[in-house]
């Protein structure tokens, strides 16, 4: 492995996420609160998603953890504000199949920046970085429905 | 101590990873083997695998003389008064569990307590926090010094004639940090406590002498200093493990048993239920053979070199925060501005450089430095100053990925 491949982990756009993270913070209305860790490692998630009528509305973070984790979460919220609660998890399936290096189902330029993350496949022990959010993400849908 | 020598006993060293020579750093995590352990435990089951104490057979009798031995070469290893006293277990985790729930369970009621540090390892904080709710007894803790050591003023003030238990680890697995065991222990027999030292950070790497140390139990793993995993050491004065309960019954542990009671083996095996952990005990006994061809002494001096010149180094690198006091065992850990340890550990990893990051088992000592996570670089017999070297390189280059990235 070499830096080709460490390029390939941290593109820019992971860590233009990480260092400016975007929904990060809480909501004021109704919402339904997920925390989430990764205990082998201490990266920990608050995720907090506000869904009506089966769409997610809103949806913030806030956590601790690394350049993959951090930015994971926000292009996470980025991704399924304002989508259905069926297509946040339809997503989330396509991001599960990309951290396991299958090629995803659609047209991978549609996914935006979540697509940055696809080098992770490569670093295993880093994939569980990349999911944490969005496992928080399908908890919160679940218990909504 | 050739360290060369030594380097060539331990095959796993000799190989590329990502397309550079491997520098293993995270012995405090687990140990490389030396070759005369591999080949212990194969010759084990290629020449003489036999369950124990109850073979008539001659495999039977050599694989119970295999596993004895072993106990014996433990007794001399940490200066036990007698092989009735060193219990085979799982590991540091199982040994530090059997005394909390047999000990602790049976000697503990509302009122008394059990001192320990914010510094210990989640397996020396949990067993104690378990037998506290089961017992009604009150956990407390010794506090830490800027630097992460303790001050026996400190323990003296902590540790009172309610104190039942005090248990400590010698080393920390973090910091680094060595603690005055021996010290400690005088204070707590003076009110009438037991002293439990967690030997897993210590034991690879210094000479024990428990009779010395006049601590009450002592608890190691047999994977960090050289053996397989799956094995490790209770020791226990015999006064105290003759009158414990067992933990776990079965096979093995008994003496006679009845429909509706039993009684149990004599020490050690009384604790020892079920069959034992044959070829890992055998194999930890060619690695304490291995450590003392070397000497422990040399050990201990030569990863103390490495830890200083590691801070040394680390010290003249801007953006680097070390955490732990100046006078530390074998292990240095950091922070690098800005950037996550465990992004730290891949950038390093792709450079060959294996180094641990994350919470090392101690969310109690991390919320204390105040961090989510640190990253380690741990040394052992095997480790040289081109290693060390090549770490501070690798750290250069972090930075400056990093830096560019961003």
């Amino acid at each position: 492995m070499s830096f080709n491949n460490l390029d390939q982990l941290y593109r820019q756009v992971i860590m233009d996420h990480y260092k400016n993270p975007r929904n990060k913070g809480s909501l004021a209305g109704e919402h339904v609160t997920v925390d989430m860790n990764n205990p082998t490692c201490g990266d920990r998630i608050q995720l907090q998603l506000e869904v009506e009528d089966g769409k997610v509305v809103d949806a913030k973070f806030d956590g601790e953890g690394c350049s993959i984790s951090m930015s994971s979460a926000s292009m996470m919220t980025q991704a399924i504000k304002g989508k259905s609660v069926e297509e946040a998890v339809k997503i989330s399936g396509i991001f599960s199949d990309m951290m396991q290096g299958k090629e995803p189902e659609i047209d991978i330029d549609d996914l935006g920046d979540i697509q940055a993350l696809q080098g992770v496949a490569k670093f295993p022990a880093r994939i569980k970085c990349a999911t944490l959010p969005w496992k928080a993400m399908e908890q919160g849908v679940a218990e909504k429905q | 101590m050739d360290v060369n020598k030594i380097r060539q006993s331990f095959p796993i060293l000799h190989q590329e990873v990502n397309g550079h020579p491997l520098v293993y750093l995270d012995s405090a995590a687990t140990s490389q083997k030396p070759q005369v352990v591999i080949d212990a435990v194969e010759q084990y089951y290629r020449e003489y695998n036999s369950n124990v104490h109850r073979g008539v057979h001659t495999l039977g009798t050599k694989a119970t003389d295999g596993y004895e031995g072993a106990r014996d070469k433990v007794r001399r290893f940490i200066n036990a008064k007698s092989t009735q006293e060193v219990i085979f277990t799982r590991g540091t985790t199982t040994s530090i569990n059997t005394v909390a729930s047999s000990y602790g369970k049976a000697n503990l009621q509302e009122g008394d307590e059990i001192v320990i540090t914010p510094m210990e390892h989640h397996s020396n904080i949990i067993p104690w926090q378990q037998t506290a709710k089961a017992t009604g007894a009150t956990l407390k803790y010794i506090p830490l010094q800027a630097d992460g050591t303790i001050t026996l003023d400190d323990v003296k003030a902590t540790i009172t004639n309610k104190t039942k238990i005090v248990a400590m680890m010698h080393v920390s697995n973090v910091l680094g940090t060595i603690n005055p065991i021996k010290e400690v222990a005088e204070i707590a027999h003076e009110h009438g406590a037991v002293m439990l030292v967690d030997g897993a950070q210590s034991t690879p790497h210094m000479r024990i002498d428990v009779q010395y140390l006049d601590c009450d139990f002592f608890a190691f793993s047999g994977h960090k200093m050289g053996g397989p995993t799956g094995i490790g050491v209770l020791y226990g004065k015999k006064h105290l493990l003759e009158a414990m309960e067992p933990v776990e019954f079965g096979g093995e542990m008994i003496d006679f048993v009845n429909l509706y009671d039993s009684t149990w083996k004599e020490l050690p095996w009384k604790f020892e239920g079920g069959t034992p952990i044959i070829a890992g005990a055998i194999g930890l006994g060619a690695a304490i053979d291995f450590l003392e061809e070397i000497g422990l002494e040399a050990i201990e001096a030569h990863e103390q070199q490495l830890a200083q010149y590691a801070l040394e180094r680390l010290g003249s690198m801007e953006g680097v925060t070390v955490y732990g006091p100046e006078e530390r065992a074998g292990l240095v850990t950091f922070n690098l501005d800005d950037v996550h340890p465990h992004d730290v550990a891949t950038v390093l990893d792709a450079e060959g450089i294996a180094v641990r990051a994350g919470h090392h088992c101690a969310q109690p000592l991390m919320k204390w430095l105040d961090v989510s996570a640190t990253a380690r670089a741990s040394f052992y017999v095997y480790n040289t100053k081109e290693d060390v070297d090549a770490f501070v390189a690798g750290l250069q280059k972090t930075k400056e990925f990093f830096s560019n990235v961003f």
